[in-house]
């Protein structure tokens, strides 16, 4: 909503000295956000008002040019050329003269242009910085007009000295959508005495209703007001000031009929439709549209509508959306000199699904669709017939249509205390009974529960929280103390929340970024994965209305993201990049849709657990992905490139955070690559895969060869049990080195496992040291070089009982992994 | 031989390590008869003065330890002439050893302090020369493990958590995908609220054959889990619920789809707007230092009635200290209450929820939206592990 002050301050005393950053501040005390304050840009040198005394057509030249002579008060008229038709003899425009410079820099001079001398320019509304409109010079009336002499200073009339506040006013207050309600609101906020322009005599119109009237849902629309107008002047122009005040409103003006309705909407906050009369066949009726029906609207859209959807409806049909926007066969046009002025209250629900099935937020229907004053319709329509009476010389025909089905508005029951409860300021019962009526809502205050009446304009209010609202408001938040509660001794972070903690700070301090990514994803970034078509990372989860098409659903994997950011690290010059990432993922698959309970209690358990168990699981899941250079190359040598085993280790960090052993084996899963994919298991669960992309997956994602990943199901692992140490031997180690040789396809950590288990209980440490293959190794085996640390919790070991242990592990090695040891 | 010293083996001698030429020792007097006193030339205060004098001269004229080591056998070996001296004593008449003794002790004694001080100085001098060798450009780079970093949005997150987890209150957490009545219904936000409408929603799509009516939606906000927190539990509830949300926006500078905020709720009997303001303001004070405080303006949720928009006050704005948006507030509105089961007449409560990618932005100084959402190591290594 934009408000001009000069406007403003035709209803509110603003008090002198009041700078536009005073009303700033007490928009924003009252909760009306100033998004912006529009100044004009200054003008300055001599700028006044002019009266065309005469136009000569210049032809000859590529466009049609006009020279003419301008009364600017002084003793001669100027002779001023002009580009813009829109013009005649004896219009009063808006001249700059040489010396002025108008918005953006543009200096005004006597100079010879078409072959005239220019003394001077006539200026259009652009020009003068106050609107976009540069269709022609702005006329500020026709001859005979009321305005003001020759010479006046212009500034004033153009508006170059009014600012323009524009606030956005949350869903709540409709009502200050409209000068009316801004007006009550800083009456309030600047202590100012106000007038209420929807306080407008009743008008005198008598006689039988002008037109015949029905309204089939009386749930949907209480109120329709009608009056009928003839005589209206096709040709009469808006007034200027009407123009400036649409300008400034940011509402483009259409023909005096169109805009006064406009006007009167921005004053009084009540949208109106104007038919052209003659165009309507037949009883006005209300009613919901068939299945099927289709009106053409007023922007020229065919719409078909629904059953939900309310029309206006003459003899031939749909005339109007009801509420949102006209119909196109009974739009007051060029000749129209006979209107039909409608003011309706609509049910503000019906409205907004209207609006929102056709797409059509219009300025109306953001009104209705908020709640408009029901009290207003009548005064809105002896509004606009007054200004029509007088600009554009139509009269009032027929009496009034009012088809009026409203019910009584219950008061609410407020506690008198309650405000003063709610806000912890001490307000006495005078205080919260004065703001009450300053909102404009009626008080009964007799005893302590204060019976209140909201106001016509406030629909909003039907709570007494939003009666407690209105009063520590207006009272300013500012009272509110500032007083720290007391919360009882809470149980900190769960294990569950210290666990995600633990990974991520591992992963960071083990060389990783977090990079946390969007969750959309599309097919193209799965099949690049090489997932197979029954994977189930492809049961996703589809948005309705995704921002890309090209990324309609939800992740089942962290790695399309990770990787696309890898990418985008790498195409802006880095070269060794480690990243990590750990979130929610959301796989698909079958489900129930959830229900929508009611709202006005809890919901019954069968139902909330319907309603819970319908919001498919989302697994945390970490994930990281390399890239060149797991060690820089360095002073101290080439440096290391990222491998496999860097994915791997990745997770075995991870478990270590999480507190959980991990075991890991050979695996085979996309996008890995098959030979060099390794299965992390927890307990007897696979909770993920690490190890090198397959090479179609680098190629297919223009990602370096050998780049690696790991992804892993935190939620899959088991709690941490409670850690219990080893009992800490004081005597001295016994260390054994042992190098077995293995067939090439057996694993080092079955190998491991079988020395450990045959080590028996004096092992201490185990601890692989070299790989090799090649002679004198014979070929398709490898020899496996392990250091063992044993040790007794009570004696120091004898030679003879650390090679029964070495032997013992041999042999059990031997028997379970075909080992033999390294001659 | 006679006295004691020719049969002892050489004491343990660092110093003396090469060369030492038993020939050329002097020999020894013989016994002397107490009743025949005869002088010892050895004993004169003339002859241990020039051996002193000798010793003295021999180890300032080393000039290393090696060559230190060479002479000490001639002035402190067995055979040197104040040990020899030592011996001859025996052989003086019993009334002349007391004076004799004390000069071959002073004698030995300023011999051995002269070698120690010599020896002391000579490897001090080493010492200083090895470790000057041995010096290294301590300014070389060491990152052979490369340098991680966790996001700022995760710090920052752990950060508020913790402060509230501090004052008492416990971490809640809901799901991203969540179900549309807890988003909306349950918050006062009707199916045609224009709250709704203007939440920006991106709705999930059903399974196979209802494509249109899921009854989930990414949520907006993070609102949804104060009604799931007061559907769960009784009150008195103090959680802090931070988590990642969603509307349509494209990313720009300003905007991304994808967001992060932290919600607090507060149910309890006879909490006021006034305990609201106190925990935004020490939330503030932790957060931003002694000076922050919060200002509220009135404005609008459907779930919270009386509602704010509050600011802070931010002292170290890279712009000078001014008053920042940071997010909305309230007390939670009855009809939230009664949709979760908790009676509006005995408890009341407060509810706060602001934005991490604006806290952000301000706190650290961040112009564009991008550079938080694109993931660019450069951006995020910036804020370490712990910020």
């Amino acid at each position: 909503m934009r408000v001009p002050v000069g406007w403003l301050a035709e209803y509110v005393d603003i008090p002198a000295g009041t700078t536009v950053e005073d009303l700033d501040a007490a928009f924003v005390r009252l909760g009306l956000e100033v998004e912006e304050i529009h100044r004009p840009e200054p003008v300055t040198g001599p700028l006044v008002v002019g009266r065309v005394l005469e136009i000569e057509e210049l032809t000859g030249f590529k466009k049609p040019i006009r020279f003419t002579q301008v009364d600017v008060g002084e003793g001669e008229p100027r002779g001023i050329v002009c580009g813009a038709q829109n013009f005649a003899v004896g219009d009063t425009v808006v001249v700059a003269l040489p010396g002025a410079v108008l918005p953006g820099g543009f200096e005004i001079a006597s100079r010879k242009t078409y072959d005239r001398i220019s003394d001077g320019m006539i200026c259009s509304v652009r020009e003068l910085g106050i609107g976009d409109d540069h269709t022609g010079i702005l006329v500020l009336g026709a001859d005979g007009a009321d305005v003001p002499p020759p010479g006046t200073p212009a500034d004033a009339v153009a508006g170059l000295d009014d600012v323009v506040i524009e606030l956005a006013v949350t869903p709540d207050r409709g009502y200050c959508l409209a000068m009316r309600g801004i007006a009550r609101e800083m009456g309030t906020g600047l202590a100012a005495p106000w007038r209420d322009p929807g306080a407008v005599p009743p008008p005198a119109w008598s006689g039988e209703p002008a037109w015949q009237v029905t309204v089939a849902d009386p749930e949907r629309c209480d109120r329709f007001s009608m009056i009928a107008m003839e005589g209206l002047d096709p040709t009469a122009p808006t007034p200027w000031w009407m123009r400036r005040r649409l300008a400034q409103a940011a509402v483009r003006s259409i023909s005096l009929p169109v805009d006064v309705t406009n006007y009167v909407m921005l004053e009084l906050g009540q949208p109106m439709h104007a038919f052209d009369r003659d165009a309507v066949t037949g009883p006005i009726h209300v009613r919901p549209a068939r299945e099927g029906e289709r009106l053409t609207t007023l922007d020229g859209a065919q719409r078909t509508l629904s059953p939900d959807d309310l029309l206006i409806t003459d003899d031939t049909g749909p005339i109007g959306l009801a509420g949102v926007m006209g119909g196109a066969t009974t739009e007051i046009g060029n000749g129209t000199t006979a209107v039909l002025l409608e003011a309706a209250h609509w049910e503000p629900t019906g409205i907004a699904r209207t609006a929102r099935r056709h797409r059509l937020p219009s300025e109306a229907a953001k009104r209705f669709e908020r709640g408009t004053d029901p009290e207003m319709t009548v005064a809105a329509l002896a509004r606009a017939a007054e200004l029509l009476a007088e600009y554009g010389g139509a009269k009032v025909v027929g009496g009034l249509v009012d088809v009026d089905s409203r019910r009584p508005r219950p008061a609410i029951p407020l506690d008198v205390t309650r405000p003063a409860r709610v806000a912890g300021v001490p307000y006495t019962p005078g205080q919260v009974v004065e703001l009450l009526r300053a909102v404009g809502a009626e008080v009964d205050a007799d005893g302590d529960t204060l019976q209140v009446t909201p106001p016509s304009w406030r629909p909003d209010l039907t709570d007494p929280a939003d009666l407690v609202e209105e009063v520590v408001r207006l009272a300013g938040y500012d009272d509110v103390p500032s007083v720290l509660p007391t919360a009882p001794p809470g149980r900190g972070l769960t294990e569950t929340q210290r666990r995600r903690r633990a990974i991520g700070r591992a992963l960071a301090e083990f060389g990783f970024v977090e990079a946390p990514n969007y969750p959309f994803v599309g097919t193209p970034a799965l099949d690049a994965l090489g997932l197979p078509a029954d994977d189930d990372r492809r049961a996703v989860v589809l948005v309705r209305n995704p921002l890309s098409e090209e990324e309609p659903a939800l992740r089942t994997t962290l790695l399309p993201g990770l990787l696309a950011t890898l990418a985008r690290n790498l195409s802006r010059g880095q070269r060794d990049v480690a990243l990590f990432e750990h979130g929610a993922v959301f796989p698909g698959g079958e489900r129930r849709p959830a229900p929508l309970p009611g709202v006005d209690r809890r919901p019954d358990d069968e139902t909330l657990a319907a309603l819970l168990g319908a919001v498919p699981g989302q697994p945390w899941h970490v994930a990281v992905a390399l890239s060149g250079h797991r060690e820089p190359r360095g002073w101290w040598g080439p440096g290391r490139p990222a491998v496999w085993a860097d994915a791997v280790e990745a997770a075995r960090r991870v478990a270590a955070a999480a507190g959980v052993e991990l075991t890991v084996r050979a695996g085979e899963r996309a996008p890995w690559h098959p030979g060099r994919c390794a299965e992390l298991v927890v307990g007897d669960r696979v909770v993920g895969h690490a190890g090198e992309l397959h090479p179609r997956v680098c190629a297919a994602l223009e990602l370096p060869p050998r780049t690696s990943v790991m992804e892993l199901d935190v939620d899959a692992l088991p709690p941490a049990p409670v850690p219990t140490p080893p009992r800490v031997s004081t005597f001295p180690p016994v260390l054994i080195d042992l190098a077995v040789v293995v067939a090439e396809d057996v694993a080092q950590v079955d190998v491991a496992a079988a020395l450990t288990e045959g080590a028996g209980e004096l092992l201490e440490d185990l601890r692989l040291f070299d790989v090799y293959t090649g002679a004198p190794i014979p070929p398709g085996r490898k020899s496996l070089a392990y250091a063992l640390t044993l040790r007794a919790p009570d004696r120091t070991l004898t030679s003879e009982e650390a090679t029964a242990v070495r032997d013992a592990a041999l042999a059990a090695a031997a028997e379970r992994t075909g080992a033999e040891l390294r001659g | 031989m006679s006295g004691g010293g020719g049969a002892r083996g050489g004491p343990a001698n660092p110093a003396a390590g090469t060369g030492v030429r038993r020939a050329e020792w002097p020999p020894v007097s013989g016994a002397n008869d107490p009743y025949d006193p005869k002088q010892v030339a050895a004993l004169s205060a003339e002859a241990l003065d020039a051996a002193v004098a000798d010793a003295l001269e021999a180890f300032a004229g080393a000039g290393d330890l090696e060559a230190l080591a060479a002479v000490r056998p001639a002035h402190l070996g067995d055979r040197a002439p104040v040990l020899l001296a030592r011996r001859e004593l025996g052989a003086l008449p019993p009334a002349a050893r007391s004076d004799a003794g004390k000069r071959v002790n002073a004698a030995r004694v300023a011999v051995t302090e002269a070698y120690a001080a010599r020896l002391a100085a000579l490897e001090a001098e080493r010492d200083a020369r090895v470790l000057a060798e041995e010096r290294v450009d301590v300014t070389l780079p060491w990152d052979r493990v490369p340098r991680g970093a966790r996001h700022p949005l995760t710090t920052l997150t752990d950060r508020i958590a913790d402060i509230f987890v501090g004052m008492g209150y416990e971490v809640a957490e809901g799901p991203e995908l969540e179900a549309e009545w807890l988003n909306f219904d349950a918050l006062n936000i009707g199916r045609d609220h224009p709250a709704r409408t203007m939440m920006d929603t991106f709705f999930v799509a059903g399974g196979p054959g209802w494509e249109t009516d899921s009854g989930l939606v990414l949520r907006t906000h993070t609102s949804p889990v104060q009604a799931r927190t007061m559907l769960s539990r009784t009150p008195p509830i103090y959680v802090v619920a931070p988590g990642r949300v969603y509307r349509t926006d494209e990313l720009d500078a300003t905007h991304t789809p994808v967001f992060h905020q932290v919600e607090g709720l507060a149910v309890d009997r006879g909490l006021t707007m006034a305990h609201l303001r106190g925990t935004l303001d020490q939330l503030a004070r932790s957060l931003f230092g002694a000076e922050a405080v919060t200002r509220w303006r009135p404005s609008y949720f459907p779930f919270t009635e009386p509602s704010a928009e509050f600011d802070v006050w931010f002292p170290q704005h890279r712009d000078g200290p001014r008053w920042v948006e940071w997010g909305g507030c309230g007390m939670v509105n009855p009809r939230v209450l009664v949709a979760c089961g908790i009676d509006p007449e005995e408890y009341s409560g407060f509810a706060f929820g602001m934005g991490i990618e604006r806290a952000l932005q301000f706190r650290s100084g961040v112009g564009d939206m991008r550079d938080i959402v694109e993931g660019d190591v450069r951006f995020t290594r910036a804020f370490g592990v712990e910020q």
